[in-house]
């Protein structure tokens, strides 16, 4: 049987959210995490602020009456409704396109995402103020990876599957550059202090964040170098958050997705994926870590219109709930 | 006072043969077992989302149906006498949408006056002289049944154009299984989980002529919709594809469902759409809900919808008493269902009689649903009965009235424990191939104390519905 173009949609949108809702709880863990570690030469507000850059939130943050503070950032990135990108917005928006979906998933991945949900809805904000963050950020990780678990497990490896990894590997290429590409800026410019203090603890939040820091010591077993964390982060195709790794996906369900048809999205993808499977890590920092970053969040955002355009055949405009 | 024909107690205190299993059962599981058992039932249905949207409130908040867990049981008798009713009404006013739409020979007989058709706008005048696949006009008709005495069972309502529900039905029997086994090997209960396999083997023999793989769809208004996750599941149970109108496009007087391949040929549309909203291009323009062009491909023959476009008029309030009749003209049988005796206040007698007797008798809407609207005269106050007649005063041909029936009631698990509480039925029958009815129904329980109102918008749960092995 053959597959609606809006299934398709919402299967595709379905992962980027619960995707996305997995980056949020990591971001904040992270930044919740240096601001008890109380980095030296790390002011609590320039903390927050380039988590709030990176959650793609304006830097002028003014929702708490422009003061940035842990619990009010915490607060507005996991449950604020009017944020489109809040962990909270984004399992929502997830569990209706899954509730939209019930033909093409399978109970337990329903099961899973509305349970999700139910206690998300449920859950009593306030604990985050009485040093409940990490408990909620491992809440919310824990339940995206129980998603994916009984997707894994449960689900026909058929189109529907295709899409499902599709969003689940363009969103999670999307924040991983947009990570590296935040904390570029805060460290690079001065390109001095290399392997300094203030360095590693900034990289090793990076690394913690993307699940990376024992990966780093194991394939590098050196002290956290900014060269280094880029290059597991964007060309190796063994880091499961790597851009690479985000690419050997897409480009493998593409190819079964195109088979004898070949399209667009397909063409944009293998030229993603060429210049991060041939390109080197000292010519990206020669042409500029930043320009590079910026140049593959647009061309990731290209590829995913494209993908929405040859397959899902929008007539109206329709948001994703 | 009413004496309520109790289901599972006769008169003298002894429990009737086919709740006697169940009744040994109540009476050897403790309270505390039944309470934690209802709670598991609503936690299942809640994780499974078997929910339904309650328009008016704050975001259409998604509401549970409450779910009785004590079963409604008829005998296999029982249900032979009330399937034969079934079908032979639905098979009566699937004839009587067809010659309405061709004709018109109840009329010419004189047995449907005409001008109970002239005032229905629910005539769809595009189909006059149109042949549908096998005559099929009512591919799911859900009939609402009360039931009064040992024997006597009426038909309150017909449901022939999209009736919603089925899938509490089979959820309902579902839930049963899964909480009481023991029970279901101590009681031989006929299986109703093959209704969606019934359903598109019907769907499918009403395919345009011409098409030996049909593919058919399940055409819903959106997620949004109330009973969404019901449309969601029978798309599921049969395997075929849940579309909204904007999957759907017109093109070489065929209709098309947008896929990841391009476009696929649809050839029956189990729609859960009013008719209203089918087609912008002829019905209301601003419906974004349905396809344009669709009405043309239905006349030209070449997709199938079911139920097809203008069966409402067949089961207006107005149509209704009539429906007696309807099945002695077109079959020559005495009908098997009874109809609720109905004053129809267009009339002036009928009128005046309810006039004077609204305190004893349950009007309501013509074109009234869902328990809204509906003045039930033994629970109403002088006032609300006051301001009701004034409304009837208003324009009396938009009422009709009929007696308080006293609903039977079934044991029911309440705060205070096992009690009667009243109930109702709907059936489903299919028709395409044939004409049948799978052994079950949504029972609907008024769950206050002495209510008759078992509408879930008005605070009415569900039970599961036995039909015992002969």
């Amino acid at each position: 049987m053959t597959m609606l173009g809006r299934t398709a949609n919402q299967l595709y949108w379905m992962a980027r959210y619960i995707e996305r809702a997995e980056n949020m709880a990591r971001l904040i863990d992270v930044a919740n995490r240096m601001v008890l570690l109380d980095v030296p030469g790390q002011a609590h507000e320039s903390v927050w602020g380039s988590t709030l850059e990176v959650a793609g939130y304006p830097e002028d943050f003014v929702t708490f009456g422009g003061q940035i503070s842990s619990s009010g950032v915490v607060l507005f990135l996991a449950f604020d409704d009017g944020f489109p990108s809040s962990i909270f917005s984004s399992i929502r928006a997830a569990r209706e396109n899954a509730r939209a979906l019930r033909v093409s998933i399978t109970s337990e991945m329903w099961e899973s995402i509305n349970t999700t949900w139910l206690e998300l809805r449920d859950y009593d904000s306030r604990t985050l103020f009485n040093g409940g963050v990490r408990d909620f950020c491992d809440w919310v990780k824990e339940r995206t990876h129980s998603f994916r678990g009984v997707t894994d497990a449960t689900m026909l490896r058929d189109e529907s599957y295709a899409f499902l990894d599709m969003g689940l590997a363009v969103e999670r290429a999307d924040n991983t550059a947009r990570l590296l590409d935040s904390k570029y800026h805060v460290l690079l410019p001065r390109d001095e202090h290399v392997g300094g203090s203030v360095d590693y603890y900034q990289w090793g939040a990076v690394l913690r964040s993307l699940s990376a820091f024992r990966a780093y010591h194991k394939v590098y077993s050196d002290v956290i170098q900014p060269r280094r964390v880029a290059e597991l982060l964007l060309l190796r195709g063994d880091m499961p958050r790597s851009l690479m790794a985000c690419f050997d996906r897409i480009t493998s369900q593409l190819e079964s997705l195109c088979q004898g048809r070949p399209q667009e999205c397909q063409r944009i993808a293998g030229e993603i994926h060429a210049s991060l499977r041939f390109g080197r890590i000292d010519d990206i920092f020669r042409q500029g870590l930043h320009e590079f970053l910026t140049r593959f969040i647009a061309r990731n955002a290209d590829l995913s219109a494209q993908i929405e355009h040859d397959f899902m055949m929008l007539q109206r405009s329709r948001i994703p709930a | 006072m009413t004496r309520f024909f109790d289901e599972m107690n006769l008169p003298d205190g002894e429990v009737r043969s086919a709740y006697r299993a169940l009744a040994e059962w109540l009476e050897n599981t403790p309270v505390d077992r039944l309470k934690s058992k209802r709670d598991e039932a609503e936690m299942l249905f809640r994780r499974l989302g078997i929910t339904f949207l309650v328009y008016g409130r704050e975001g259409g908040a998604e509401r549970l149906i409450p779910f009785d867990i004590v079963p409604r049981i008829f005998s296999a008798q029982e249900w032979e006498q009330l399937s034969a009713g079934l079908i032979q009404r639905v098979r009566a006013l699937n004839m009587f949408v067809h010659d309405i739409y061709h004709e018109r020979e109840i009329i010419r007989a004189g047995v449907l006056p005409a001008e109970t058709l002239l005032a229905n706008a629910l005539i769809e005048p595009h189909m006059h002289g149109l042949d549908v696949p096998r005559d099929v006009y009512v591919h799911v008709a859900g009939i609402d049944i009360v039931r009064v005495s040992e024997d006597r069972f009426y038909v309150l309502e017909d449901n022939l154009r999209s009736p919603s529900g089925v899938s509490y039905m089979l959820e309902n029997r579902n839930t049963m299984m899964r909480l009481f086994p023991d029970l279901f090997s101590s009681v031989d209960v006929q299986a109703v989980e093959h209704y969606p396999q019934e359903l598109l083997r019907n769907l499918r023999a009403t395919a345009p002529p011409g098409v030996d793989d049909p593919t058919v769809v399940v055409l819903t208004p959106g997620s949004y919709n109330s009973a969404y996750f019901e449309h969601a599941f029978l798309a599921d149970q049969m395997g075929v594809e849940l579309v909204e109108g904007q999957d759907l496009t017109v093109r070489d007087g065929q209709v098309l469902m947008r896929t990841i391949e391009g476009l696929v040929r649809v050839d029956v549309i189990y729609r859960r759409i009013n008719d209203e909203f089918m087609d912008p291009l002829v019905f209301r323009p601003d419906s974004t809900l349905g396809v344009p062009g669709l009405l043309s491909v239905c006349r030209s023959g070449r997709v199938t919808l079911a139920n097809a476009f203008g069966t409402g008029f067949a089961d207006d309030k107005s149509i209704y008493p009539f429906v007696p009749e309807v099945i002695r003209f077109y079959l020559s049988e005495e009908p098997i269902l009874e109809n609720v005796e109905t004053y129809v206040l267009r009339k002036p007698d009928d009128l005046a009689y309810t006039l004077e007797n609204l305190a004893d008798l349950v009007v309501k809407e013509v074109h009234g649903s869902g328990g809204y609207g509906m003045l039930v005269g033994p629970m109403s106050t002088a006032e609300e009965r006051e301001a009701y007649r004034a409304r009837i005063l208003d324009c009396p041909e938009n009422f009709i009235a009929q007696p308080t029936l006293a609903l039977s009631h079934c044991p029911t698990f309440v705060d205070e424990g096992i009690a009667p509480r009243h109930v109702d039925l709907r059936p489903y029958v299919l028709s395409g191939e044939t004409v049948s009815v799978v052994p079950c129904g949504l029972t609907r329980v008024a769950l206050t104390e002495g209510s008759l109102v078992v509408n879930s918008s008005q605070g009415g749960g569900t039970k599961d519905t036995w039909v015992l092995e002969a």
